[in-house]
């Protein structure tokens, strides 16, 4: 009799335990479809026929395909430049930024320091308190920092978080290499550059990572600082400058084909630019879970 | 400490005086920029020439309907934001660790992180076409008969809040379950068996041993992501917000943006702007007060 009950309520768990993962698989791939059919749209659309765009319809592959949104949107002028300061944008701010957030990591991260403790929350304050728009935007412009390159890379190189995440790392390392360095003569700048350093690469590259995707993503500062130079634009901000575009003629319509001869839309072509901006990171991040998803475990520390 | 010691340290106090220079300069130098809100700042009379006004450009913003509408918007999306990216984001955790198989696990984890890595710029773009008269959504929408024509979704007030909340989950909902997932498989398996000899189901499970575990993770989380409620007010706004629904969708930043930057009312811009700040340090201190009183995980 009791055998019999509880090979009733396991057959009754094993059919809801059915249930349960056929609901929950759907439901994960209703949000990978979600996730991924606009971004695979604007892949079909880029490679679509502009005008023939229009008409709707196009979904996940080109009805009629074309190369032509690409070349055009190459040929832009600014599109180039902004391709170019928005790779150095990202190699040089991601290797100032690193190289700061590093040493000052290290630092706050010695148990003997005078000033740890003070140096420590200097920063952490930094994380909650600025200054605000305007007494930024009036400090940049006293610093010669607007209308110039450097406004994306010296400003931006510290902050509270990646500091953080980097000295939790540094201080999980064993204190026997660091005194075993230390007895061997070696001073500090010896143990952070061969000793610490080296073990920390995996938390290096997370850092990277984070600061590389945001400088590359960025578009608020070449709007706000950088918006009279050409010369300094970015991709991001050439992008947003055709999302606007795009927006306007929506507002009248039939604007957008008139007295064109080719057939490319304003739509189709920012499809392209959209694809072109993304491509980079979109092939690159799955091969960098492991550290970003390490990043994120540290981060979520309290100080 | 001993003077050898205090020698060996020389190269870590230059560095530490070179970092606090830079940081005192663009972190701290601003906010002396604060005595601005209360001058009439004009460029040409600077800082110390301009004429002291008192407290005028912060009654005139809490007498200004706009400023007012502009703080309920910033709160509002921001509270909205808050509490469904969490709440979604853990539901998303959980369910995504009850699927075993890493050979499915993985790659939707991986889809999952995509948006993440997306500009906003890109993510409202790509939203400006799902929603757009020939988008999918409308599309979807007629095909199945639930509207007649398309809907105008970027024209509509009610809809904004909306749909700035979902740009938010689209985006970020496969990031921010990454902190709750490992914190979940660090939960002791051991509980779970316990649990399950006690005869506890799936949802029981996750109810008495799942959320428990997480309770620290979250309220850590929640007062970091309370201190940033009025800061995550910009972005979105600024790209999809337009002159139709302009009433729901401009927040503190942009008004200072707005009237301190455009408009070049740099007084007014940074009392706005100082309003933002206080808040935000009130809320965290507060939220983690709170957190202390009540014995729970805090930040500080």
């Amino acid at each position: 009799m009791e055998e019999k009950i509880i090979y009733r309520s396991h057959m009754r768990t094993k059919a809801g335990d059915v249930i349960f993962h056929i609901c929950n698989g759907l439901f994960m791939l209703l949000f990978c479809v979600i996730t991924l059919y606009p971004v695979l749209n604007t892949l079909a659309i880029s490679f679509n026929d502009g005008v023939d765009a229009m008409r709707g319809g196009v979904h996940l592959i080109p009805r009629i395909f074309t190369l032509q949104n690409y070349s055009t949107v190459l040929a832009l002028k600014n599109i180039t430049t902004g391709a170019m300061i928005s790779v150095l944008r990202t190699v040089l701010g991601t290797l100032f930024a690193l190289a700061a957030n590093a040493l000052l990591a290290f630092i706050v991260s010695q148990k003997n320091f005078l000033f740890r403790s003070q140096l420590s929350l200097f920063w952490v304050i930094t994380m909650y308190v600025n200054g605000g728009m305007v007494p930024i935007m009036i400090l940049y412009k006293n610093l010669h920092l607007t209308n110039s390159f450097w406004v994306y890379v010296i400003p931006g190189m510290i902050s509270g978080f990646n500091m953080l995440v980097m000295r939790t790392y540094m201080e999980g390392l064993p204190e026997s290499l660091q005194d075993a360095a230390q007895i061997d003569g070696a001073g500090y700048m010896t143990i952070f550059l061969r000793v610490i350093s080296p073990l920390c690469k995996p938390i290096y590259a997370t850092v990277a990572l984070f600061v590389a995707v945001f400088q590359w993503n960025s578009w608020f500062d070449t709007m706000l600082y950088n918006r009279m130079a050409d010369q300094y634009t970015t991709l991001q901000y050439e992008l947003m400058k055709m999302l606007s575009a795009v927006t306007a003629l929506k507002g009248n319509a039939g604007a957008a084909t008139s007295g064109q001869t080719v057939n490319i839309t304003p739509v189709s072509i920012r499809a392209a630019a959209t694809i072109l901006t993304m491509a980079p990171i979109v092939m690159l991040y799955p091969f960098l879970q492991r550290y970003f998803v390490t990043g994120m475990t540290i981060g979520g520390v309290k100080e | 400490m001993s003077k050898k010691e205090l020698k060996r340290q020389r190269p870590l106090l230059i560095w530490s005086a070179i970092f606090v220079v830079y940081g005192f300069v663009f972190y701290y130098l601003p906010l002396g920029g604060w005595v601005m809100a209360f001058q009439n700042y004009k460029n040409k009379t600077g800082f110390f020439h301009s004429k002291w006004i008192g407290l005028d450009k912060f009654k005139f913003l809490f007498s200004d309907a706009t400023f007012l509408r502009v703080i309920r918007n910033t709160f509002c999306m921001g509270a909205l934001n808050l509490v469904f990216t969490t709440v979604v984001a853990i539901a998303f955790a959980i369910l995504l660790n009850e699927i075993r198989a890493s050979k499915i696990k993985k790659p939707i984890q991986t889809i999952s992180y995509l948006p993440h890595f997306l500009s906003w710029i890109i993510v409202t773009g790509i939203l400006n076409d799902a929603l757009s008269s020939y988008g999918i959504v409308n599309e979807l929408l007629q095909k199945f008969g639930i509207t007649d024509g398309s809907v105008p979704f970027f024209s509509i007030p009610a809809l904004f809040w909306p749909i700035v909340t979902f740009a938010h989950l689209w985006k970020e909902t496969g990031w921010n379950a990454i902190i709750y997932l490992s914190a979940i498989t660090a939960i002791d398996p051991t509980l779970y068996e316990a649990g399950a000899i006690d005869g506890a189901g799936r949802w029981q499970k996750i109810k008495h041993i799942t959320l428990p575990s997480l309770r620290p993770t979250i309220i850590v989380l929640l007062i970091m992501n309370l201190g940033n409620l009025l800061n995550a007010g910009f972005e979105v706004q600024y790209l999809l917000g337009n002159g139709l629904v302009k009433s729901v969708a401009d927040t503190i930043d942009i008004y200072v943006l707005t009237w301190g930057i455009s408009q070049n009312d740099y007084s007014l811009g940074t009392a706005a702007g100082i309003f933002k700040s206080v808040v935000s340090i009130v809320i965290i201190v507060m939220a983690n007060s709170i957190a202390k009183r009540r014995g729970e995980e805090r930040l500080f």
